[in-house]
């Protein structure tokens, strides 16, 4: 990949540098896919083309560790080609695709065949499995065949694997084979497949509710059976403020347990189904303003390592049917990190007047939940200098422009869908460039194709 | 919801009835003062209460009978032509998605749709899909707002009767909902409706069939005692209960409903002097409420019927003036 299209040479000049070591401001060169010279002042070469960037960010390109591709199978939402612009646009190098695809992604074979298709892809497709046969959750998928072709991540994702047993057995083996298990933390008992959050809203909304007691009966159960066994486990999209405190306790015990959240669940409550827009129905459900706080709370204090989409395309048909008939999900690869910039680093609040409470945080904590965080639990961070601004270092670089306010339009994404929470809503800051392994691949916030 | 919320809300534009909320004490005013005058005087041509012009479709999504025969007689009433929509018959079985449904028969011009469904919010949504004005005939768990309208006007009637004058609202009732609260979009409206006028609502079931949280429910209180709650009761509105709730209720049976929430007689003839019953209909007599009960002079359960016309042809006329207005104003 690197050879056919490292053929761009850029001089950024006058950014803000963050990574894990801090901010610095400095003129930067790009060749060969490489970040080849940092100073604080640069003068441009012949053949290559200088991007004034003062007043802008240049980050570590991201990783979301949760993204729905719907290819195969569920090409009417979106495809792999349509799923990545829109993560490309969103300044994700890399995205991890879910194994919830049709067929599931439970064999050497269907593995094979997506990383064929995802090589004309803009960016990294990371391809993860799923744990059980068909995501049935009856019988463990061939992990070890699956893990000697290069899957590292395995998931049921869209359930969690219910019974106690099996989900034990797909801990030892993934111990054994040195992966990692994402769990969908839903207790289907508890959850009877409610659309939305049982609570004040529901309530009054004549909707059945999901409790919360379905997310903090698997994550209690998971950190039993991880302490048990001495087992790592990922949890994916944490929405309760008992589960975020359940996980850190466990951590603070020595576990080896990770999790992320999502932007929806970080900005937004039950109260957005009032509209009975379905485009509000995901899954795990929009809680209250303290399960927001919570987040928000784990996320500044690591508890919550990452934040990912869970990008979940549906075609717009599929949302036009009443809130309890249309099926979970939201997108979100493009406007995460802007949600996260202005909600957690502006401290302006799209939807949750209240949400305040955790300490707002930096442009280096943003680094460490959109890139390197992810990339280490994805294990997609094994270039050298990977997730760093330094010479040497791969120019997998986003330039963010934090003063641009923006509307999020529906109809003008990258992606097949249409399913976004934050349509009309302005955003604080926007991705300026994207460079991936050294090629623009969006300019001035839309994609070079 | 919650009060600061209500007094947030702005004036009702009489585009759409979708919830009991939109209207705000002086909208449920405005119906119940026009359902007074038609039931005076029913429409002829002469009035502004004619619109032979105009189009009403019935869109039932679920089985009804006093409800659409009720809308449908009112648009006849107020001299409008009646569209009925029978999704049993219909496209949707072909798999019609819900919102090409709706379009299809907005593209007709209809102006007003009266649409019921087995889904809480589909009325809210069919809003946002047409321009046809839409009233909630039943959605889900969700609300039924005319069933609250034309209980608060047969309310109205039955206190004007009692006192000798029509009361300017309802402060002080102390009203009791008994039954399946939780699953009843009657009971939903009625909340509303009630404590908007100025009643003292008491919520009253087997801890089950509550609402998993009364957040922001304007009401005084919530029980699962009945007995202890029907001696300060001015009026006991029942709810059909259903025997496929019983194992939810931790209840044995009907009968063990019966037992506990039943307005009997012997519970009947401890309500205060005076004391008004109420039912959505359809009732199950010697389940919910005693045969001998309904069928007091105190019960209003039939005026509930007979004033469903009325109530609604108050509404659709309007919603049907409002777009008449607002037509006028553009064509000037």
């Amino acid at each position: 990949m690197a050879s056919e299209r490292s053929l761009g040479s850029f001089l950024l000049r006058g950014a803000t540098l963050v990574d894990a070591a801090g901010e610095r401001l400095g003129d930067l060169r790009v060749r060969a896919g490489k970040i080849v010279e940092i100073a604080s002042s640069l003068a441009p070469v012949i053949d290559e083309e200088v991007i004034e960037s003062e007043g802008c960010y240049l980050l570590p390109a991201f990783v979301d560790l949760h993204t729905h591709l719907r290819e195969p199978g569920g090409e009417r939402a979106e495809t792999i080609l349509s799923g990545t612009g829109a993560g490309a646009l969103g300044g994700y190098r890399c995205v991890v695709a879910m194994p919830n695809t049709i067929p599931t992604i439970d064999s050497v074979e269907v593995v094979r065949h997506l990383r064929q298709l995802a090589k004309a892809a803009p960016i990294e497709v990371a391809i993860s499995a799923a744990i059980t046969r068909g995501r049935r959750g009856e019988e463990l998928v061939e992990m070890s065949e699956l893990a000697a072709e290069g899957v590292v991540l395995f998931t049921d994702d869209g359930r969690g694997v219910q019974d106690d047993g099996l989900m034990r057995a797909a801990l030892e083996m993934a111990s054994t084979l040195g992966v990692t298990l994402g769990q969908h933390c839903e207790h289907e008992g508890h959850a009877k497949g409610a659309p939305m959050h049982e609570g004040a809203w529901s309530s009054r909304l004549g909707l059945a509710g999901q409790p919360r007691l379905a997310e903090i009966a698997m994550v209690a159960r998971d950190l039993a059976l991880v302490e048990e066994l001495d087992a790592s486990m990922h949890f994916l999209h944490l929405s309760t403020a008992e589960a975020i405190e359940m996980v850190r306790t466990a951590r603070a015990r020595g576990l080896r347990v990770t999790a992320e959240a999502t932007p929806h669940h970080l900005a937004l409550t039950h109260a957005e189904v009032a509209s009975f827009d379905p485009v509000f129905r995901v899954n795990p459900p929009l809680r209250e303003s303290a399960d927001v706080r919570a987040v928000r709370t784990g996320l500044v204090d690591g508890t919550i390592d990452a934040i990912a989409t869970d990008h979940a395309p549906h075609s717009p048909e599929t949302k036009d049917e009443p809130f309890d008939c249309a099926p979970p999900g939201m997108i979100g690869l493009e406007t995460a990190f802007a949600v996260a910039h202005t909600e957690l680093v502006v401290g302006a609040h799209l939807r949750v007047a209240n949400a305040s409470g955790a300490p707002m945080l930096t442009m280096g904590d943003l680094v460490r939940l959109f890139s390197t965080a992810p990339a280490r639990i994805a294990r997609v961070d094994d270039q050298p200098g990977s997730g760093t601004i330094t010479v040497g270092a791969p120019a997998d670089l986003v330039l963010f422009d934090p003063k641009v306010q923006w509307r999020v339009d529906e109809d003008r994404g990258a992606s097949r869908s249409r399913n976004t929470p934050f349509a009309h809503l302005d955003l604080v800051g926007r991705i300026r460039h994207h460079l991936h392994d050294g090629q623009l691949i969006v300019r001035d916030a839309k994609l070079v194709l | 919801m919650t009060k600061t919320d209500v007094v947030a809300m702005p004036r009702w534009d009489r585009r759409n009835l979708l919830s009991i909320e939109d209207l705000r004490p002086e909208g449920i005013r405005d119906v119940l003062d026009l359902a007074d005058r038609l039931q005076g005087e029913p429409p002829t041509r002469a009035t502004p209460e004619d619109f032979h012009h105009a189009t009403v479709a019935t869109v039932f999504f679920e089985n009804s009978t006093r409800t659409r025969l009720s809308f449908e007689l009112a648009a006849q009433q107020l001299s409008a032509k009646v569209l009925n929509f029978n999704a049993d018959s219909s496209s949707v079985k072909k798999g019609e998605s819900l919102r090409d449904t709706l379009s299809t028969i907005d593209a007709f011009g209809v102006d007003v749709i009266v649409i019921r469904h087995a889904s809480s919010g589909v009325a809210v949504q069919a809003s946002r899909w047409v321009n046809a004005a839409i009233i909630n005939a039943g959605d889900g768990q969700h609300e039924h707002p005319t069933q609250a309208l034309l209980d608060l006007f047969t309310l109205r009637q039955a206190l004007g009767t009692q006192r000798g004058v029509m009361p300017e609202d309802l402060t002080g009732l102390r009203v009791a909902i008994v039954g399946d609260i939780r699953h009843s979009r009657v009971a939903r409206s009625e909340v509303l409706a009630l404590s908007a006028m100025g009643a003292h609502v008491t919520l009253v079931a087997p801890s089950p069939l509550l609402p998993t949280s009364v957040e922001g429910w304007p009401i005084e209180a919530v029980s699962s005692d009945l007995d202890h709650v029907i001696a300060n009761t001015d009026l006991c509105y029942v709810l059909r209960i259903q025997h496929e709730r019983m194992v939810e209720a931790r209840l044995d049976d009907l009968d063990a409903y019966r037992h506990r929430f039943g307005l009997t007689l012997e519970r009947a003839a401890r309500l205060p002097e005076g004391a008004l019953i109420m039912h959505p209909g359809p009732i199950n007599r010697g389940v919910e409420i005693d045969s001998l009960v309904a069928d007091a002079p105190n019960s209003l359960i039939l005026a509930q019927v007979r004033n469903g016309v009325t109530i609604r042809a108050a509404v659709l006329s309007l919603l049907l003036g409002a777009r008449r207005d607002e037509i006028q104003g553009a064509v000037k």
